[in-house]
């Protein structure tokens, strides 16, 4: 399975996820693309991520992403 | 806020929508994004195609082509209906109102209550409710509600946070009189503090439109809009949706004294596949039971999405059957607002296209 870090490549791949601590504020995600990764996190894990939790703090960087797919029983 | 409303029913509903189809695919490259991105974003959204009309069309242009429609077919008597109701956020004019540029362009009779409402998203609802307030008045026989918008006139080509998504589309539900143990139920909330999340900011007498107001923007999110265009915040308007929705949803049908599967249909209003989706799973509803293809076939045209959910979805269903419906629309104000129903059969329910 894919890593955090290579889910979103694949829909940002001109940027390395792993070396930002913030994602919205770097330009590097925006809604549509949190939208997008919502998308690809729900299908990859089998959940679907509460349409509450997606706002920009759950998506800053690769931990705080990673806290919010625990509440959902992932260990990405 | 709560109403009941008893003894009245929807008998009819018509869409129309303009015959002129865009195509997403064919759009991307007006957007300062990577097709790949946008191909993505297309799959989540259900962007696909979207019905725009022809420069210069107007919302009293749809009106007559409808209502016109509907006195051909006999749906409809000239002479059958007290009120005409127009919800519409493209108003021909700033005066007179748009309504009665219909009623003159059709030459109706002058004992016509003829009335505008500026609403958006949830101006079926609120449509609703003003024709069946009207209709507490014995001199009110028959309402017909018309919710129009040409807002693709208003939104930037160069935006990809609007322009994919909307539509611009017309109808008319007729609101007579029913059988007296039918009960409607509404639920209705608004915060204009919250306002700014969905706006047009140049036109008015705040800010005229200008060759300044006019001018071309990239405000930070590599979409570019004028201040006359139409400004949407998807995240504050996607979290907003996503907050107060379902807890609407829960309160009516407590209110109504209903269960969730006492519902047949969960018709909403039709901003995007994603957001319809999140909620139908928030609120443990089958997709079957909630209509979502109208953005991708047809655009969100505001007001007009949830008759034309109904128009695409049920048509045939509602010749010969009634239905629970649970009805609800979100959006521009900040306004969310639903209604819990019986609806058909319906005497005419159809989507039509204007050559």
């Amino acid at each position: 399975m894919k890593s955090l870090a290579e889910l979103l490549n694949g829909i940002r791949p001109e940027f390395d996820f792993r070396l930002s601590r913030d994602f919205i504020g770097d330009g590097m995600l925006d809604s549509f693309d949190m939208v997008t990764l919502v998308s690809t996190l729900d299908k990859t894990y089998g959940i679907s991520i509460d349409g509450v939790d997606i706002v920009p703090e759950h998506f800053q960087n690769l931990d705080t992403i990673t806290t919010l797919l625990h509440r959902y029983g992932v260990q990405p | 806020m709560n109403f009941t409303f008893r003894g009245k029913r929807i008998s009819g509903l018509l869409a129309v929508v303009p015959a002129r189809e865009h195509s997403f695919l064919e759009e991307m490259k007006n957007f300062n994004f990577p097709e790949a991105r946008s191909r993505k974003l297309m799959e989540v959204m259900g962007y696909d195609k979207h019905r725009l009309v022809e420069p210069g069309v107007c919302v009293s242009d749809l009106a007559v082509f409808g209502l016109q429609y509907l006195f051909d077919r006999n749906f409809l008597g000239r002479d059958d209906f007290d009120a005409l109701i127009l919800v519409t956020q493209s108003p021909d004019q700033l005066m007179p109102p748009t309504s009665n540029i219909i009623q003159g362009r059709l030459k109706l009779k002058q004992d016509l209550f003829c009335l505008d409402i500026n609403q958006g998203c949830a101006g079926f609802i609120i449509g609703l409710i003003q024709a069946l307030l009207l209709l507490e008045q014995p001199s009110i026989r028959k309402v017909v509600l018309i919710n129009a918008d040409v807002l693709s006139r208003r939104t930037s080509p160069k935006d990809r946070n609007s322009y994919p998504l909307v539509g611009d589309a017309a109808s008319f539900t007729v609101i007579e009189r029913g059988a007296k143990d039918t009960a409607l139920y509404v639920n209705l909330k608004m915060d204009g503090t919250r306002g700014e999340a969905l706006t047009i900011p140049a036109g008015g007498f705040r800010l005229p439109s200008s060759a300044e107001t006019a001018m071309l923007e990239d405000v930070g999110d590599n979409n570019l809009r004028a201040k006359d265009h139409l400004r949407m915040d998807g995240s504050a308007v996607f979290n907003f949706v996503q907050l107060e929705v379902p807890p609407m949803i829960e309160s009516l049908l407590s209110f109504a004294g209903f269960k969730r599967e006492d519902i047949d249909f969960y018709v909403f209003h039709q901003p995007n596949r994603f957001m319809l989706q999140k909620l139908a799973a928030k609120m443990k509803v089958p997709y079957a039971k909630m209509p979502m293809n109208v953005v991708e076939r047809f655009g969100n045209s505001s007001g007009v999405t949830i008759p034309m959910a109904i128009a695409s979805s049920l048509r045939q269903a509602l010749a010969t059957h009634q239905f629970r419906v649970c009805l609800a629309g979100f959006g521009v104000g900040l306004t969310w607002a639903s209604m819990l129903m019986p609806l058909g059969p319906l005497d005419f329910c159809e989507l039509i296209d204007q050559p």
